[in-house]
């Protein structure tokens, strides 16, 4: 996803005089036709991601449509108060790929996780986060947010999704129809979902656009009378989105997703998946109650 | 020279005038306001503003990164006829434009909203870098506090324009000595960095007018020292 995203940016940095790109170290390698294209609008300002989001945000002032880069944490939780008043407040458009979601860099410790990212950006009003789950959904999302003048989060991670759907900007779709609980898969969660639901009579939603949620494609699709989101952040991000489209509904609210706690162990970012419950044969089990 | 220096006198009681009348603090006098002089001189002789279209592009950008106190700012926003007298009333009050921070959505002229400390001097790189890929001839003028140079996203962006360049980007230090560690001279700090930096008396208007109207190939700094005041 990281290197679609990369390729992505490129194409429409050539295509779009008024796209600028604000990196801070990270991928510089990977923007190089950007860099080499025209340096005037690509910019490396080092180790620094306050300044990284602040120019950005100057660049957005003068009418450019900025994209900055890197590790989740450094942008999102270091940079926050930067993306909160600089974009956020200021109402100014700009796009953040996020790379390493929630602990990608497993082997590196706690301080490159992220699963409070998405939780992060969700205190913007305005902003759209974005968890695609396959690069090629990677690439319509970049296309989809980069000059719409909001402040957009879009989340990667390396354990994607085998097939790359066709998601569509503030839509959910529909993957499995059943009439049983309706299970709402966010972005890179969506396999091992569909695997985990198999032989039951659940419908499953995949989410893409967190935030604006699509109240209303879950209110048309639900099935059952609960709901369970499956998310690869902290355990209940999009539970406040979900209940909060629950109108004239009653229906549980469930989570599945990282556990709050700090995960100290290191490993690649699947056999955390497995330490903290979120390989298929968990997801199962906690959905089932196997 | 001296008919200009009477404009300025003239200029400066009325904009006093119109901060007390924000303010509602008639005993306030023009050494109460830290940032006086130099908005004074930015808005009379320095900056090239249109207050007819304040989005002109061809406009010098001002940010003041120190938002607070902001009485003075708008005061010489109002005499320059960004906006109609009658907003200074609604200062800092319900259903007023003139917040105790300044916010760009509200207030014609504003170019950035502030209020947290640190955040002015980045942005003001990113429109120095844009202006500069436009081929734009405008400049950026960012006003900060001495305290605020305690945050570290400052120095974040001290390092990042002289690397960068930014020969469009006058940085202007209000140094009241505000700050608790002693961070004087500001000037020796900032030349360190790599850019054009020079200490001036921050009530002297010529002296201002003539360190503020320099553009070099580096980023220039004024610091204008004054006496300590309530903001």
């Amino acid at each position: 996803m990281r290197a679609q995203a990369a390729g992505t940016v490129c194409e429409l940095f050539a295509e779009d005089p008024r796209v600028a790109v604000v990196l801070a170290e990270i991928s510089v390698d990977r923007f190089a036709p950007a860099f080499r294209h025209d340096p005037s609008r690509a910019v490396n300002v080092g180790i620094m991601e306050q300044a990284m989001v602040g120019v950005a945000a100057g660049l957005a002032m003068e009418g450019f449509h900025p994209v900055v880069h890197t590790i989740a944490p450094f942008v999102a939780e270091r940079a926050l108060e930067q993306l909160k008043l600089d974009f956020g407040n200021q109402e100014l458009g700009g796009l953040v790929i996020a790379v390493g979601g929630s602990y990608d860099y497993g082997t590196e410790g706690t301080t490159h996780h992220s699963p409070g990212d998405v939780q992060a950006l969700l205190t913007i009003p305005g902003a759209e986060v974005l968890v695609p789950g396959a690069a090629g959904e990677v690439d319509q999302l970049i296309r989809a947010t980069y000059h719409d003048g909001r402040l957009s989060y879009l989340r990667t991670q390396v354990e994607g999704n085998r097939r790359t759907r066709h998601v569509e900007l503030g839509r959910l779709s529909v993957e499995r129809r059943g009439s049983g609980p309706t299970v709402l898969a966010v972005g890179p969660m969506l396999d091992r979902t569909l695997e985990a639901v198999e032989g039951s009579d659940a419908t499953v939603l995949y989410v893409t656009t967190v935030s604006p949620f699509d109240a209303e494609g879950l209110l048309a699709a639900m099935t059952g009378d609960e709901v369970v989101v499956v998310e690869p952040m902290f355990e209940g991000t999009l539970a406040a989105l979900v209940t909060g489209a629950l109108t004239g509904r009653t229906a549980g609210v469930r989570s599945i997703g990282v556990p709050r706690r700090v995960i100290r162990e290191y490993g690649t970012a699947a056999e955390l998946d497995a330490a903290v419950g979120l390989d298929t044969a968990a997801i199962r089990a906690r959905l089932f109650g196997e | 020279m001296e008919e200009g220096m009477a404009t300025d006198t003239l200029d400066r009681d009325e904009v006093v005038r119109l901060a007390a009348r924000a303010t509602g603090d008639e005993k306030h006098d023009a050494s109460s306001y830290s940032t006086l002089d130099a908005l004074l001189v930015l808005y009379g002789r320095v900056l090239s503003v249109d207050p007819t279209d304040p989005r002109w592009e061809g406009r010098d950008r001002f940010i003041l990164s120190k938002g607070h106190g902001p009485a003075a700012y708008y005061a010489v926003l109002c005499h320059h006829g960004f906006f109609p007298e009658s907003w200074l009333a609604g200062f800092m009050r319900q259903g007023g434009r003139l917040g105790g921070h300044p916010d760009r959505l509200l207030v014609p002229g504003v170019e950035a909203s502030t209020g947290s400390l640190g955040h002015g001097l980045p942005l003001a790189g990113g429109v120095a870098l844009g202006l500069r890929a436009k081929r734009s001839r405008s400049r950026v003028v960012v006003l900060t506090g001495d305290a605020e140079l305690n945050e570290g996203s400052n120095w974040e962006a001290i390092m990042l324009a002289p690397h960068l360049g930014l020969g469009n980007l006058t940085l202007l230090v209000i140094d009241n000595g505000s700050s608790s560690m002693r961070l004087r001279p500001v000037e020796r700090l900032l030349n360190a960095f790599g850019w054009d930096a020079e200490t001036v008396d921050g009530r002297d208007h010529e002296a201002l007018e003539r360190s503020l109207s320099r553009r070099v190939d580096a980023p220039t700094a004024t610091v204008a020292l004054i006496g300590e005041t309530e903001s």
